[in-house]
């Protein structure tokens, strides 16, 4: 493995490019990248790799798997020295998710968000209408607000009938 | 002699004020989340099942934070798994309404909803405190709160508001579990230490929100608030009711036998 020579912001493309290619464990379909969770990236003058990533919930237990994913993925890139640094605020918010991750979680079966962060909460709202990824009515329930991910919530088509996952807003 | 051997392990201990404070946050989750925990192959459905384990795996993400945070502050070396498994029943801070056993699913239920408004109102407030590291924690474990609240209040609003038996079950948990909430609105020494540092909320505020939030659930389901006790068991200062003892026992069994263990 031969260490990168490092040449400013074409590195950094380069770095961007190992990391579109580094996949959420749960959702294999969607990058790091467009789920909003890489918040920056930077190289010194030595050739020290700095990786900002942010977590999307306090308790996922994807977090780890993804820093050692970002970590071998560079290193495999010829990134021999790279440091994967949480970032904690802002905040992560689905909102940050890219509209390619929206379609590629459509694509995967997976309800995208269908609200912005910034609207609105009461204490008991009622739900947005989302659309069933299979079939598309609008004929959906929810079954659980807590799905097989922290981030995904159970939903149920009384269309089509089959049940789906929805990536919830957050 | 609890309350003897919690005395000391405050006053004894030479830990910034921040250590303890940091602490107090950090237990409430840890507890609770272990509580939750217990629930795994008892809950009622296979959905709600999957709603307390979600719900402990958020409160065990900020348990982790803080605990991290704390071990940092005080800078003696602990790390966020030493300070999880390898303290004595007094050094836990977390008020007892953390403690108490799980009971039927309306038990479950109104603890989780007590603590949640709670918890919202406090991370609320602190999101904007003067300590960067704890404000940064608390607006990322806000938006989770607000998940968990808006889960147990429709469900106790679907209990109280339910059959005769789903409604008397919660009744007799509100009734049980009141007296524990005392304890999360006051102000002791380090409360207002911490607090004309400008990190702590004033507790006071911290009580209007929260009773804004749980007297409307209450009123959607059609439960009788019951009156306010005092009662002077604390938690927060390392006084415990007997349960912590065995969840402690569970909890920290494998470092203690196998010290140093790693996955």
């Amino acid at each position: 493995m031969t260490p990168v020579a490092h040449s400013g912001s074409d590195v950094e493309q380069r770095i961007w490019e190992v990391l579109r290619c580094v996949s959420d464990p749960e959702i294999p379909i969607i990058s790091v990248v467009d789920l909003g969770i890489v918040r920056g990236v930077s190289i010194d003058a030595q050739g020290h790799v700095q990786v900002m990533l942010t977590p999307t919930y306090s308790g996922c237990p994807a977090t780890e798997v993804i820093r050692d994913s970002v970590s071998q993925a560079l290193c495999v890139a010829g990134f021999t020295d790279v440091e994967v640094v949480d970032v904690l605020a802002p905040a992560w918010t689905s909102d940050w998710l890219s509209s390619e991750g929206r379609s590629k979680l459509l694509e995967y079966g997976i309800a995208p968000p269908a609200e912005r962060v910034s609207s609105p909460r009461t204490l008991l709202r009622g739900n947005p209408v989302i659309h069933c990824p299979l079939c598309k009515s609008s004929d959906t329930g929810k079954v659980s607000e807590f799905g097989s991910t922290p981030c995904k919530a159970l939903y149920r088509c009384n269309s089509c009938l089959e049940p789906f996952d929805y990536f919830k807003c957050h | 002699m609890n309350r003897h051997v919690s005395a000391l392990a405050l006053s004894d201990d030479s830990s910034s004020p921040l250590f303890h404070y940091v602490l107090r946050l950090a237990d409430i989750n840890l507890i609770l989340g272990q509580r939750l925990g217990e629930t795994i192959g008892h809950a009622p459905a296979l959905e709600e099942e999957l709603g307390f384990a979600n719900i402990a795996l958020d409160l065990m993400g900020q348990a982790r934070l803080l605990l991290t945070y704390a071990g940092e502050i005080e800078g003696k070396g602990r790390d966020e798994d030493d300070l999880a498994f390898l303290r004595d029943q007094g050094s836990y801070l977390n008020v007892v309404l953390a403690e108490q056993p799980n009971g039927d699913f309306a038990h479950t239920i109104v603890r989780q909803v007590l603590i949640d408004a709670w918890q919202r109102a406090t991370y609320e407030q602190l999101a904007s405190c003067s300590d960067k590291r704890l404000a940064d924690i608390a607006a990322k474990a806000l938006k989770e709160t607000e998940y968990h609240l808006r889960y147990s209040s429709n469900w106790l609003v679907r209990l109280g508001d339910g059959t005769t038996e789903s409604h008397e079950r919660a009744q007799r948990a509100l009734d049980t579990l009141w007296m524990y909430t005392g304890e999360l609105f006051e102000s002791d020494d380090l409360d207002r230490q911490m607090a004309s540092a400008g990190v702590a909320p004033d507790l006071a505020r911290i009580r209007e929100r929260w009773d804004s939030d749980v007297n409307s659930v209450l009123q959607a389901a059609t439960l009788a608030r019951p009156a306010d006790v005092v009662f002077s068991w604390h938690g927060k200062r390392g006084d415990h009711s007997e349960h912590l003892g065995r969840i402690l026992v569970e909890m920290q069994y494998m470092q203690r036998t196998y010290p140093g263990a790693k996955w």
